[in-house]
């Protein structure tokens, strides 16, 4: 479902941010992205929701080739993905059920329908009775929960978790690891970014492993089955 | 749709201050536009009723026969511009004087002979008594071989004219000059909207929000805000009107059709400016 073939990324002014990293996660797969700060994870999350594109390789989503995509397809890539980051990155005037709404209007989903889905999800992550607080009166786990409905309301074909839990204490952060878990049990893939090796250790789930932007590490390295390519469409 | 407006409205909460000052710039704009407008309209009526009495008068050489003249009349009546043209004769074109300066009756009663020639009056259709009209009709009229003199009043109709056109060419100049600097203000207006709200496009475009989806509330915007400067301006100048016609003289005020263009056009101007802002700061979908 997400394929990346011998993919290098430059930065406009900086060195090599990924050196000829290739790997591939299945539809329901659970996967760590480790390594150290400036790895490259924050790179390779990038590059799966076309915020950036590969200098040469290729990045597959849902068998299109991000870089083939048009700026009118790459919006409707993004609604098949859920995002999540460590600064939450909530909108600080709206409700937490506001929060997770705004992710269906801005697909222009229509209002009647709405209301249902957001409250599903946020019962989902526990915190249909906080639907109604602003992010400022919500814990950093409480926000993180909220950010991770906006993510799922759309029925992501894989959530990304950027360091989802970086900004968090232990309690919060094992609540918040125990939900992504529950979702990844669910039926959606989560790929999430971490350099928390307690949280790795404790899950049996695959680890890719980035050094100075190469693939030093894989834990489930197959190559994966070459059977997704063009199969489902991106929206 | 609802979300945009919603985040149009909100926009005008975060900066009041701005938002008025786009609003009072169109507005200005399109009252000083508006105000030579009505201008103009008060001036077009006045004219009207001056150039009702526009005529084109041909005067006949002596010795021209009537039925030259009445086959002239029935020529000059094919020209489109033309309403009516009558024949005047020489005893009548004297006692018409004669009615009409009663006072110089003795002058009159002492002539061997009549001086005064026979004419023809040619009078215009509404529509077309300007200077150009009245210019081309009697260019025309110049070419019967009988026509000895003709006069109109040229004049005053071609100052008239020119009066209008500057009254209509310093309200389109100033207007112009306040339309330039109501899209300066709106496009910064909306592009500081565009940088405070940095982080919600942000947000915007990772839930996968359409380039077109994060515009449409700075263009509703900006449209607002013009349609808003259009409504004060149509009521300021109602009020200059309602002022003028209370202490001054009848006047007459805009008919809904111009007040509604007056309304879209400031529209139009909000439109442009947001969309030229938003154009320039919201550029490439992943910046
Ligand atoms: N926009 C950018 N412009 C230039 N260089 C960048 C940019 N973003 C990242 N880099 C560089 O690319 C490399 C990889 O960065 P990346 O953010 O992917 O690392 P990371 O593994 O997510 O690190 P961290 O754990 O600190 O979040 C780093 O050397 C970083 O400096
Ligand atoms: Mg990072």
């Amino acid at each position: 479902m997400i394929r990346f073939a011998g993919v290098f990324k430059a930065y406009p002014r900086g060195s090599l941010a990924l050196k000829d990293v290739s790997f591939h996660i299945a539809k329901g797969e659970f996967a760590f992205l480790t390594g150290h700060s400036g790895a490259g994870k924050s790179t390779v999350l990038r590059l799966i929701h076309a915020e950036e594109f590969p200098t040469s390789g290729e990045v597959r989503v849902s068998g299109f080739l991000t870089a083939d995509l048009t700026s009118r397809e790459i919006p409707r890539l993004r609604r098949r993905l859920g995002i999540v980051f460590q600064d939450f990155r909530l909108l600080e005037d709206r409700t937490a059920e506001e929060n997770v709404a705004f992710a269906l209007e801005v697909t222009g989903a229509r209002r009647a329908t709405i209301a249902p889905k957001v409250m599903r999800v946020l019962a989902q992550v526990g915190l249909a009775a906080k639907a109604a607080a602003y992010p400022k009166e919500l814990s950093g786990g409480e926000q993180q929960r909220v950010a991770i409905a906006r993510a799922l309301v759309n029925d992501p074909l894989v959530l990304l978790a950027d360091e989802p839990t970086g900004n968090l204490d232990e309690r919060a952060t094992r609540g918040v690891f125990q939900l992504l878990r529950d979702i990844n049990a669910a039926g959606t893939a989560v790929l999430m970014a971490t350099h928390d090796l307690d949280l790795v250790r404790q899950a049996p789930y695959r680890v890719i492993e980035l050094q100075q932007g190469a693939l030093v590490y894989d834990s489930g390295a197959d190559g994966g089955p070459e059977t997704d390519a063009g199969a489902g469409a991106a929206s | 749709m609802n979300l945009a407006l919603r985040e149009a409205l909100l926009a005008f909460r975060r900066m009041p201050l701005l938002s008025v000052l786009s609003v009072t710039t169109i507005a200005f704009a399109l009252f000083v536009v508006g105000l030579f407008g009505l201008v103009a309209i008060n001036l077009r009526g006045a004219l009207a009723a001056l150039e009702e009495r526009v005529e084109i008068i041909v005067y006949l050489r002596r010795g021209t026969p009537v039925e030259t003249a009445t086959l002239a009349i029935t020529d000059i009546e094919t020209f489109h511009e033309v309403a009516t043209a009558t024949y005047v004769s020489e005893d009548e074109a004297l006692s018409r004087a004669r009615r009409e300066l009663a006072e110089f009756q003795g002058v009159f009663a002492d002539l061997r002979a009549n001086p005064l020639p026979a004419s023809i009056e040619v009078r215009l259709k509404p529509g077309f008594r300007s200077a150009e009209h009245v210019n081309a009709v009697a260019e025309r009229l110049r070419g019967f071989r009988f026509a000895e003199d003709i006069r109109y009043g040229r004049e005053w109709i071609e100052k008239l004219d020119r009066l209008r056109d500057v009254a209509a060419l310093v309200g389109l100049t100033v207007g112009a000059a306040f339309a330039i600097a109501s899209v300066i203000i709106i496009g910064t207006t909306i592009r500081m909207g565009v940088l405070h709200r940095g982080r919600e496009i942000a947000i915007m475009r990772l839930v996968g929000a359409t380039d077109g989806f994060v515009r449409r509330p700075f263009l509703l915007e900006g449209a607002l805000k013009g349609a808003l400067g259009g409504a004060a301006a149509v009521g300021l100048n109602h009020a200059a009107f309602f002022t003028v016609d209370r202490l001054l003289f009848d006047a007459a005020f805009f008919d809904p059709a111009w007040v509604a263009f007056i309304v879209l056009f400031g529209t139009a101007l909000g439109l442009l400016a947001s969309a030229a802002s938003v154009r320039r700061h919201l550029g490439s979908p992943t910046s």
